[in-house]
C-alpha cells in the first residue's frame, strides 16, 4: 500500500477543482451549477465541492446523490459481485440545469456512463460536466474528465482507493 | 468499475418462498433495497434497466387483481418482459399439472416465476423443479411474503421502526396467509404482535406462534401503534365461523366509534380488497389514520426489490457457493 495523496494535498486539489469549476461557470450566473455526487465517495467529494462553491459563487449550489447500481453494465454478468441498491436523492429538478457530476476516481469510464444514463432518466440537463479527485489511465469508454485533480498512470493490477474523514476517518488516497 | 461500500451482508436467495425462514437482517435488507426503488415510480421516466432482457412470468392459479398488477408493474419498471399466465386462459384448465406448466414455460426461456396457488407449498415444489427464480405471491394458507414485506415497509416508513411497536392483526387469521407472513416478519423485526378475532377464526396451533391472542378488540385497541385488518374471506369458509356478518362487525369491525378508543395516531392497514362495512367502515378506510393506499404504492417498490434481489442472487450463485 502506498499513500499517493495526504489530507493536505487532497484539500489543495479540492480548492483547485473549485477554482476551475467556478471559472467555467462564471458567465452563467443566470443558471448556477448543481452538484451530483456518485455514491458513495463521490457523494462526499460532491458535498465538499458544493460547500466551497457556495462561498465562491455566492449563490445556492444544489447538491444531490446518485446511486448508479441499476445502470451498471456488469449487473447481469454471470459470477459478478452482488450489487447493493441504495437510493438516489436529488431534491431538485435537473431539467435545463448545468450538472457537475462528481466521482472520486475516473478509471474505465463505466461508472460515468452509468451515471449519465441514470441522470437522463431523471430529466434533460443543459449540460453534464465531470469532476474527479483522481484520474488514472485505463479508459474503456470515450469519456474524459472536465475537471481532474490528481493524474496518475498505474498498471491494471493496481487499485486506487480514496478515503475521506466522513466515511473512513481519514483523508488520503492510496494505491494497492 | 468503482465498487460500492463493502458491507458484510450479501443477499443469497434466488427464491422468495416465505418469510418464516429469513433472518431479521435479510428482511431489513429487502426493505432497505426497496427504499432505493421507491423514487423510480415518482419520476417522469418510471423505468430503470436492471432486468432488461429478463422474462418474468406471472403464474396465477388463483384470482388476484392488485398483487398481479403490482408484480407486473414492478417487473415492467425494472425493464423485464412480463408474461401473464392465468388459470382461466391457460392449459391448466385442460388438466396440465403445475410442474408440466412450469417446465413448458421454462423451456421458453424464463428467468423469474411469480406464482400464486391455492395449495400451500406449491412455490417450494416449483423451486425444486425448475432453474428459474421463484417468488411466492401467495400459497394457500401458508404465506404471502411480499404483502407482509410491504406492510412492514409501510409501518417502518411511518413510524421509523417496528421494534417495540404494538401491532394487532385482526380477523380471519386461520384462513390468512397474509397474517402468517406478517407474524413472521413483524416479530422478527421486533414488534409485539397480537392476533385478534373470534376463536373460530384462529389457527389451530396458535399457541406455537410468537404472538399474543385476544378475543376482544376493545380490550387492546387503546395501546396499538398499528392495526392490520384482514379481509373476511367468504370464499375460503366452508361452514359459518360466526353467527352473522352484523355480529362479526359489532365485535371485530373497525368502526368510527371504535376508533375513538384508539390512539389518535394509530395506523390503519388492510391488505385489500376491503369488505366495506364488514371489517371496516368506509369512514375509517378513507380516514386520516388509513395508510391503505400507501400500502399499495409501497408494494410496487417492495416487489421491485424482491425481483431485483432474486435475480442478482441467481446471477452470482456460482460465486457465492465457491
Amino acid at each position: 500500500m502506498e499513500i499517493i495523496l495526504d489530507s493536505q494535498k487532497i484539500s489543495q486539489i479540492i480548492n483547485t477543482l473549485v477554482d476551475q469549476i467556478a471559472k467555467s461557470v462564471s458567465d452563467s450566473s443566470q443558471n448556477p451549477p448543481a452538484i451530483i455526487g456518485i455514491r458513495s465517495r463521490g457523494e462526499i467529494l460532491g458535498q465538499r465541492l458544493a460547500k466551497l462553491l457556495v462561498q465562491r459563487l455566492g449563490c445556492e449550489v444544489p447538491c444531490g446523490v446518485l446511486d448508479i447500481t441499476l445502470y451498471r453494465d456488469d449487473l447481469n454478468k454471470a459470477g459478478g459481485a452482488f450489487a447493493e441498491v441504495r437510493s438516489t436523492e436529488i431534491g431538485f429538478d435537473i431539467n435545463d440545469k448545468l450538472l457537475i457530476l462528481v466521482d472520486d476516481v475516473l478509471y474505465t469510464g463505466r461508472s460515468t456512463r452509468a451515471a449519465m444514463d441514470a441522470l437522463i432518466d431523471l430529466g434533460r440537463p443543459k449540460a453534464i460536466r465531470l469532476a474527479v479527485l483522481v484520474e488514472r489511465d485505463g479508459r474503456e469508454f470515450p469519456i474524459q474528465a472536465d475537471f481532474a485533480g490528481h493524474k496518475i498512470k498505474l498498471p491494471p493490477d493496481k487499485n486506487v482507493e480514496v478515503n475521506f474523514i466522513e466515511s473512513d476517518g481519514i483523508d488520503r488516497v492510496i494505491v494497492r | 468499475m468503482k465498487t460500492a461500500d463493502k458491507t458484510n451482508f450479501q443477499w443469497t436467495h434466488k427464491h422468495l418462498l416465505g418469510l418464516k425462514d429469513l433472518s431479521a437482517q435479510e428482511i431489513e435488507f429487502i426493505l432497505d433495497t426497496a427504499k432505493g426503488f421507491e423514487q423510480i415510480s415518482t419520476r417522469s421516466i418510471k423505468k430503470a434497466p436492471p432486468l432488461r432482457g429478463k422474462v418474468v412470468v406471472n403464474l396465477f392459479f388463483e384470482d388476484s387483481t392488485r398483487t398481479r398488477t403490482s408484480f407486473s408493474l414492478a417487473a415492467n419498471r425494472l425493464s423485464a418482459d412480463v408474461v401473464e399466465f392465468t388459470m382461466k386462459t391457460s392449459s391448466v384448465s385442460k388438466g396440465e399439472t403445475l410442474l408440466d406448466t412450469a417446465r413448458n414455460l421454462e423451456a421458453m426461456g424464463i428467468d423469474i416465476v411469480v406464482i400464486r396457488h391455492n395449495a400451500g407449498g406449491a412455490p417450494k415444489l416449483l423451486s425444486r423443479s425448475i432453474s428459474a427464480c421463484v417468488v411466492n405471491a401467495g400459497d394457500g394458507y401458508n404465506e404471502h411474503p411480499t404483502q407482509a414485506l410491504l406492510d412492514c415497509y409501510t409501518i417502518r416508513k411511518q413510524l421509523g421502526t417496528l421494534k417495540g411497536k404494538k401491532i394487532a392483526i385482526v380477523g380471519d387469521i386461520a384462513h390468512s396467509r397474509v397474517a402468517r407472513s406478517n407474524i413472521w416478519a413483524m416479530t422478527k423485526l421486533g414488534a409485539e404482535v397480537t392476533l385478534v378475532g373470534p376463536p373460530t377464526l384462529m389457527p389451530s396451533a396458535v399457541d406455537k406462534l410468537p404472538v399474543k391472542i385476544s378475543y376482544s378488540l376493545d380490550d387492546i385497541i387503546g395501546e396499538l401503534d398499528a392495526i392490520n385488518m384482514l379481509r373476511i374471506q367468504f370464499e375460503r369458509m366452508a361452514n359459518n365461523p360466526f353467527p352473522s356478518v352484523r355480529e362479526y362487525s359489532h365485535y371485530f369491525g373497525l368502526t368510527v366509534d371504535r376508533m375513538k378508543k384508539a390512539r389518535p395516531d394509530m395506523l390503519v392497514m388492510h391488505p385489500g380488497p376491503i369488505n366495506r362495512g364488514l371489517e371496516m367502515e368506509s369512514e375509517v378506510a378513507d380516514g386520516p389514520n388509513s395508510v391503505i393506499l400507501d400500502q399499495v404504492t409501497n408494494g410496487i417498490a417492495v416487489r421491485m426489490a424482491v425481483l431485483y434481489l432474486v435475480s442478482q442472487a441467481n446471477q452470482i450463485v456460482g460465486q457465492v457457493k465457491s
